[in-house]
């Protein structure tokens, strides 16, 4: 206490004596061109700012523009439907969505629990050295082009998928989730890695100091304590791997089936991604094809905004129940 | 009857020296205060008796920790087993951000006990040991990090007892709360001392004086090494210290 105010009374001259310089400047005249250059800084700084804001709201008006008159020109029972068949005018986007759903779903099926187990190794049993490895090789991963990805997953897993499964093509729903597991594999292990980080030592010490064993303590304590995190990785995760384009136009077999039966996981799917990526080189600007798959553009921006806003949202929980302590 | 014998009690942060040779027996169902300036090593002390300091990666020991007569840091003794028996109270009251129930049923949970009546009345008889009883027992479900730190400080301790241990461990319990809660943990410990043998590390010199039967006086000589200069029954070691620096120290000389 003492020692603080001490402290404060020996700071305050010098204060006094910072200010002192800048306000003769200004009186001299001297701090013009500093001021005018700061001004012309600090004003390209702000029109950068707004102008990345404008470029994104102007993308969005153009997803609006182009996609709302699917609405009015198909009516909602085809838009819904089962099949997509453009060449038929028959644009039912329902087995998209279902592919994409299913493929979203399963990969984060597989991913959430290696990744978690994942982040527990890195954080809490890894020896230092091996983290210090770790880390930066699964945060490479994450940096490995998608077509690389669907390159491998073509070659590779689908032909592995076809004679373990004995299905007719390796081509597959789940084998486009094996590899969108493998690309949120990074983004979940980091941001869970980070969460398990920002326990306290405290709690793991008050698990230990009652007695339960290093697992016990990492597993009713620690992943209990970093769940909002957790959650936050998994929904992180998951906007990766709905958006994901190429790497599963690469291997699900694209073909426009509802996957409703009990197989469809192993069967040839079509995900919204990749309909629009194959499909807007082909199409009449300002037909119905056209303007449908932007409609399609903008329901899988509502569903990717949907799962952001419940990761924002868990997100905010946190914050505010951190606040309160 | 000594529950704890501390012979010829060295520790090591690698290779540096913290506390040197400390001898003392700590008896059944009294409170031991151990008191100090900061850094002399009492609560590094603490923390030997239930082995904590294991989860410090490079540290050492030399002598002899037994409990009940058994050497604590005997290979074949199993350090899980150990910190049931003796369990520990930290400085700053550290709940689980899970519920008040969870809290206390977190012990009994992890020796196997599964929910139902049993647990349910592990919590109340915690609870109630703690005088916590009566103020979460309508909303048993809330957030832990919800209540006061005076109560969060009493879950603690409730979380503590749950598993019945022998001996409790406070690392200055009292020094995040405010006064009243102090005094209501000083009360509390003078209850639970009925039931369990205390050993409290406190900054607080009234505080050794009001709720301790003996008290420990640590000191570094040098500003390194702690050592143990006086021990004995509280009443004794303030009104007639046999040491002229525990006299200068708990007079308020220094430290």
């Amino acid at each position: 206490m003492c020692g603080a105010r001490m402290n404060d009374q020996e700071q305050q001259p010098r204060r006094e004596a910072r200010v002192e310089p800048v306000s003769t400047a200004r009186g001299l005249g001297q701090g013009r061109d500093h001021h005018w250059g700061e001004f012309l800084v600090e004003n390209a700084i702000r029109v950068l700012g707004f102008s990345a804001i404008g470029f994104v709201v102007l993308i969005f008006l153009f997803l609006l523009q182009e996609g709302l008159p699917t609405f009015f020109r198909v009516e909602l029972p085809i838009l819904f439907g089962q099949r997509w068949y453009p060449t038929f005018d028959l644009y039912g986007t329902m087995p998209l969505i279902l592919g994409s759903v299913l493929v979203t779903i399963v990969a984060i099926a597989i991913a959430l629990p290696l990744g978690v187990a994942t982040a527990v190794f890195v954080r809490e049993v890894a020896p230092n050295w091996a983290r210090e490895i770790l880390k930066p090789m699964i945060e490479t991963l994450a940096g490995i082009p998608s077509v690389v990805l669907g390159f491998f997953g073509m070659t590779i897993v689908a032909p592995l998928v076809r004679d373990v499964l004995g299905a007719p093509t390796g081509l597959t729903a789940f084998t486009g989730a094996l590899l969108l597991a493998y690309m949120s594999l990074p983004t979940i292990i980091s941001v869970a890695e980070d969460a398990l980080d920002a326990v306290p030592k405290s709690y793991r010490d008050a698990g230990l100091a009652m007695g339960a064993t290093r697992w016990q303590t990492i597993w009713r304590v620690v992943v209990p304590a970093a769940r909002s995190g957790i959650i936050t990785a998994i929904m992180l995760g998951m906007g990766r791997a709905i958006g994901e384009t190429m790497a599963v136009m690469m291997v699900t077999g694209n073909a426009a089936r509802m996957p409703v039966t009990a197989d469809s996981l192993f069967r040839p799917v079509r995900t919204m991604t990749a309909t629009i990526a194959a499909e807007m080189g082909e199409v009449a600007r300002g037909s119905t094809h056209y303007h449908v798959l932007f409609g399609v553009g903008i329901i899988l921006f509502v569903l990717t905004f949907m799962i952001n806003l419940a990761a924002a949202s868990v997100i905010f929980q946190k914050r505010r129940r951190g606040g309160l302590r | 009857m000594a529950k704890i014998e501390v012979e010829h009690l060295y520790f090591y942060y690698g290779s540096k020296l913290v506390i040197e040779d400390i001898s003392l027996e700590i008896e059944t169902y009294k409170i031991t205060a151990l008191i100090g300036p900061s850094g002399c090593g009492k609560s590094t002390f603490l923390r030997c008796l239930n082995r904590m300091n294991d989860t410090i990666p490079g540290t050492r020991h030399r002598g002899r920790i037994l409990l009940d007569g058994q050497d604590i840091y005997d290979p074949h003794l199993d350090v899980v087993t150990l910190r049931q028996r003796v369990g520990m109270v930290f400085q700053r009251p550290n709940p689980f951000p899970q519920s008040v129930y969870n809290n206390v049923a977190f012990g009994p949970r992890v020796q196997g006990l599964k929910h139902g009546q049993n647990l349910d009345e592990v919590v109340e008889r915690s609870l109630r040991e703690v005088d916590l009883w009566d103020e979460v027992k309508d909303n048993l479900n809330q957030d832990a990090l919800s209540l006061s730190l005076g109560q969060q400080q009493r879950l603690c301790i409730a979380r503590t007892i749950s598993i019945r241990p022998d001996v409790i461990l406070m690392d200055e319990p009292a020094s995040a709360l405010d006064p009243i809660s102090t005094l209501h943990l000083e009360d509390l410990m003078r209850e639970l001392v009925q039931d369990y043998t205390i050993v409290i590390v406190t900054h607080n010199m009234q505080q050794a004086a009001r709720v301790s039967d003996d008290t420990a006086f640590f000191l570094t000589d040098d500003g390194q090494v702690g050592k143990l200069v006086e021990f004995g029954p509280t009443g004794r070691v303030f009104s007639a210290p046999e040491d002229t620096r525990t006299e200068n120290y708990i007079t308020g000389r220094f430290g």
